[in-house]
C-alpha cells in the first residue's frame, strides 16, 4: 500500500512538473511580448525570439527520440530539412492562392510537418531495426543524405503548378524548369531557398512550442509513452509482455520527425534565405548538445538548455574571436561537473548546504 | 584505362579513409567511446606539418636545396607532428575524457563534440581561417602504358603507408604485450583490471597510437587535397567514421576494409554517377550494408543473453 500511495505522489508530482513547464513557457512568452511591444528589446534579441522557439521544438522533439525512446539520432536536423524546404515551398507556391499571411503559415507548418512525418516513417523502418551506435551512423548518413538530395533539388512555381527538377549531373539550371514569365523561382539546388517571404512571428513560434509540449508531455504520460520507456529500459522485457516494440517505436520516432518538420517550417519562414548545407551533421549535434546538457527526457531541461546555449554565443559576442572558444570550454566543463563522480558529490553537497536538494532526479535521471 | 584510374585514385583515398578509420577503431573498440574529435587530431597534424615544412624550407634549407636535404625535412616534420599529435591524444584523454569513464556514453559523446569544437575554434584563433596551400609531401606521377595509365606518387605513398601501418599495428596487438593488454581491456575492462593491468595506461596508449596515425593521415590527406582549413579533418572523419562502422567497429581489419571500400565507392559514383551525389551514395551503400548485416562487414555478432 506504501509503495503505490508512493507511485500515486510520484505521478502527481510529474503532473505538476508538466504544469509549471507550460506555466514556465507562458510567462516567458508573455513577458518578452510586453517587452517587445514597449520597445526594450534590441534588435538582435528580438531576431532570436523565433529561432529559439524553434530550437525549443527540435530539442523536445529529440528528446522524444533520444530521453524516452532511448536511440541515440545524429540526423535530426535532416528531419528539420524536410520541413522547411517542404514549408517554404507550400507557402511560396500559395502566395496567390491564400494572400493571408497567417493561414499560409499554418498551412506551410502543417506541410512541413506531415513530409517530415513521411520521411521519418520511410527512415525509421529500416533504422529502428538496428542498436545503438550502428542505429546513430546511419540516422547521420540518412542526415547527410537528405542534405545532398536537397542540394540537386530545383523548385519552381508558375500558373501551372509546381515545377520540380533534381539535378543530378550538375548540367541543370533553373531554366530547365520552363518557368512562365511570372513564375517564382523556390529552391535554386545548393544556393538554396531565396527571396522568402517572411512570414513567421513569434507569436506563432510559442503556440507551436506550446503544440509541441502538449504533443510531447501528453505522449510521455500516457499509455502509448510507457510502452515506449518500457522498450527503452528493457527490450526484451517489454517484448515478452506482448509490447510491439516496432510500432511504438514508430509512433515516438515519427512524431519525433513530424515535430521537427513543423519546427523547420517555421524556420525556414523567418529568413529570406536558407540553404540544404544549414540542416548538416553539425547542425544535428547542436541539437543533441541541447538535450543532454538539459538533461535526458527531462523535456523542461531541454527548454532551458537550448535558451540558454542559443543565447550564450550571442552572449559572449564582445569577446568576438573567442566566444566558440568558450563555448568549446564551457560545454567541457559542464559535461566534466555533471558527470564526473567525484565533482558531481561535490555540487550535492553545495547543493544541499544551499538549502536546495536535488528534487528533480526523479525527472531527470530517468536514463543513465 | 579510365576504370583503372578511377580505381587507383579510390584505392588511395580509401587508404586515408582507413588509417582514420584505425583510431576510431581503436578508441572505441577499447574505451568504448565515439571520439569525435578525431577528425580534428588531423587537422591539427595537418597545420604542425604545413608549418614545419615552410619553416624549413624558409629558415633551414637554403636557397638551392638538395633532394635529400628537403627529404629530411619532410620527414622531420612529419615526424614532428606525430608527436604534437600523439601528445595531444593523451592530453585530451586525460583531461577531457578520463573523468568521465564511468559516466553514460552520451556525455562522453558531447565531451568529444566540445573538444572538436574547441580544437577547430584554437586553430582558428592560432593561424586564422584563410585556407593554407599546403605542398605535397612528394610530387610528380608515374607514367605506365606509355602514358596512358598516371598514377601519383602521392598515390603510391599513401597506399605504401597504409599497408605498412596495418602491418605494423596488426604485430603490435597480436605479439607485443602491450597490444595484449589492449585485447584484454576491449574484452572486459574490469576483468583486465583484476588481471593486473593498468587500464587507463592502456587507453591512454591507444589514444597515442591513434592520434599518432592522425598526424600521418593529415599529412596524406592534405597533400591528396591540398587545402588546409579548421575544418579541413570533419568531413573526412565522419566519412573515416562510417568505414570504421562499415567495416565492423572495433575490428581492424574491418577499418582496412571499411576504408578502401568506401574510397573506391567515393571515387566511382564520382566519376560515374553524380558528383554532387557521390556522399549521399556513399552513404546508402551504408545503409543497405548495416541492413543486411547489422554489425558492419567484419563485426562480431553479439547475440543478446536473457
Amino acid at each position: 500500500m506504501q509503495k503505490a500511495g508512493k507511485s500515486v505522489k510520484r505521478i502527481k508530482s510529474l503532473a505538476k512538473v508538466d504544469y509549471i513547464t507550460y506555466l514556465g513557457v507562458i510567462i516567458a512568452f508573455i513577458v518578452m511580448t510586453v517587452l517587445q511591444s514597449r520597445g526594450m528589446l534590441s534588435r538582435s534579441v528580438s531576431g532570436m525570439l523565433v529561432p529559439i522557439c524553434c530550437y525549443i521544438c527540435m530539442a523536445v522533439s529529440l528528446n522524444l527520440t533520444v530521453g524516452i525512446l532511448g536511440e541515440l539520432s545524429l540526423g535530426h536536423a535532416g528531419f528539420m530539412s524536410v520541413g522547411v524546404f517542404s514549408g517554404v515551398i507550400t507557402a511560396m507556391s500559395l502566395q496567390s492562392a491564400i494572400p493571408n499571411e497567417l493561414v499560409r503559415m499554418i498551412i506551410a507548418i502543417v506541410a512541413g510537418a506531415f513530409f517530415a512525418a513521411i520521411v521519418g516513417l520511410i527512415v525509421g523502418i529500416p533504422v529502428l531495426r538496428l542498436r545503438g551506435d550502428y542505429l546513430a551512423i546511419v540516422t547521420l548518413a540518412f542526415g547527410e543524405i537528405i542534405k545532398d538530395l536537397i542540394n540537386c533539388l530545383l523548385v519552381g512555381w508558375d500558373e501551372n503548378g509546381l515545377h520540380i527538377a533534381l539535378n543530378f549531373d550538375g548540367t541543370k539550371t533553373m531554366e530547365s524548369l520552363g518557368l512562365s514569365e511570372n513564375g517564382i523561382e523556390i529552391i535554386k539546388g545548393a544556393q538554396g531557398a531565396t527571396g522568402n517571404s517572411r512570414i513567421a512571428t513569434f507569436t506563432m513560434g510559442f503556440v507551436l512550442v506550446m503544440i509541441t509540449l502538449v504533443v510531447v508531455l501528453n505522449l510521455i504520460r500516457s499509455r502509448t509513452g510507457r510502452a515506449v520507456m518500457a522498450i527503452r529500459d528493457n527490450r526484451i522485457a517489454a517484448e515478452s509482455v506482448g509490447l510491439n516494440i516496432t510500432k511504438y517505436k514508430l509512433i515516438a520516432f515519427v512524431t519525433s520527425a513530424a515535430l521537427a518538420g513543423a519546427a523547420g517550417a517555421l524556420f525556414g519562414m523567418n529568413y529570406s534565405n536558407v540553404t540544404a548545407a544549414q540542416f548538416d551533421f553539425n547542425a544535428s549535434i547542436l541539437v543533441l548538445v541541447y538535450v543532454v546538457l538539459g538533461g535526458l527526457g527531462n523535456i523542461w531541461g531541454s527548454i532551458v538548455a537550448t535558451v540558454v546555449l542559443y543565447v550564450l554565443p550571442e552572449a559572449l559576442r564582445e569577446y568576438s574571436d573567442y566566444r566558440m572558444l568558450l563555448y568549446a570550454i564551457i560545454l567541457i566543463l559542464v559535461m566534466l561537473v555533471t558527470n564526473n563522480p567525484t565533482l558531481r558529490s561535490a555540487l550535492d553537497i553545495l547543493g544541499k548546504h544551499l538549502g536546495r536538494g536535488k528534487q528533480n532526479d526523479a525527472e531527470g535521471g530517468a536514463v543513465s | 584505362m579510365e576504370f583503372l584510374s578511377y580505381l587507383i585514385t579510390g584505392i588511395s583515398l580509401g587508404s586515408i579513409y582507413a588509417i582514420i578509420a584505425l583510431g576510431y577503431t581503436m578508441v572505441y573498440g577499447i574505451a568504448k567511446m565515439l571520439n569525435f574529435a578525431h577528425g580534428d587530431v588531423i587537422m591539427v597534424g595537418g597545420y604542425v606539418a604545413f608549418y614545419a615544412t615552410s619553416f624549413a624550407s624558409s629558415s633551414l634549407l637554403g636557397e638551392d636545396p638538395t633532394t635529400a636535404a628537403t627529404a629530411l625535412a619532410t620527414v622531420g616534420s612529419v615526424l614532428l607532428a606525430m608527436v604534437v599529435c600523439t601528445v595531444l591524444g593523451i592530453v585530451i584523454e586525460g583531461l577531457a575524457y578520463r573523468p568521465l569513464r564511468q559516466a553514460g556514453s552520451l556525455a562522453v559523446l558531447i565531451t568529444a563534440i566540445g573538444v572538436s569544437y574547441f580544437l577547430q575554434n584554437a586553430v582558428q584563433l592560432l593561424f586564422g581561417a584563410a585556407p593554407k596551400n599546403f605542398t605535397p609531401v612528394v610530387s610528380g606521377q608515374l607514367q605506365l602504358l606509355g602514358g596512358r595509365l598516371r598514377i601519383s606518387y602521392v598515390a603510391l605513398l599513401t597506399v605504401a603507408v597504409c599497408i605498412v601501418i596495418m602491418v605494423g599495428l596488426t604485430t603490435f596487438i597480436g605479439k607485443s604485450k602491450m597490444g595484449k593488454a589492449m585485447r584484454a581491456c576491449s574484452e572486459d575492462r574490469g576483468a583486465a583490471q583484476l588481471m593486473g593491468i593498468n587500464v587507463n595506461s592502456t587507453i591512454s596508449m591507444t589514444f597515442a597510437i591513434g592520434s599518432a596515425l592522425a598526424a600521418v593521415a593529415g599529412v596524406l590527406l592534405c597533400s591528396y587535397s591540398p587545402v588546409l582549413q579548421p575544418t579541413t579533418g570533419s568531413m573526412p572523419g565522419i566519412k573515416a567514421f562510417t568505414a570504421a562502422v562499415f567495416g565492423g567497429i572495433g575490428s581492424i581489419p574491418g577499418a582496412f576494409l571499411g576504408g578502401l571500400l568506401l574510397g573506391i565507392i567515393e571515387s566511382m559514383a564520382q566519376a560515374y554517377i553524380s558528383t554532387q551525389l557521390s556522399n549521399a551514395i556513399l552513404f546508402a551503400v551504408l545503409i543497405v550494408v548495416l541492413l543486411v548485416k547489422p554489425s558492419g562487414l567484419l563485426g562480431k555478432y553479439m547475440p543478446e543473453k536473457v
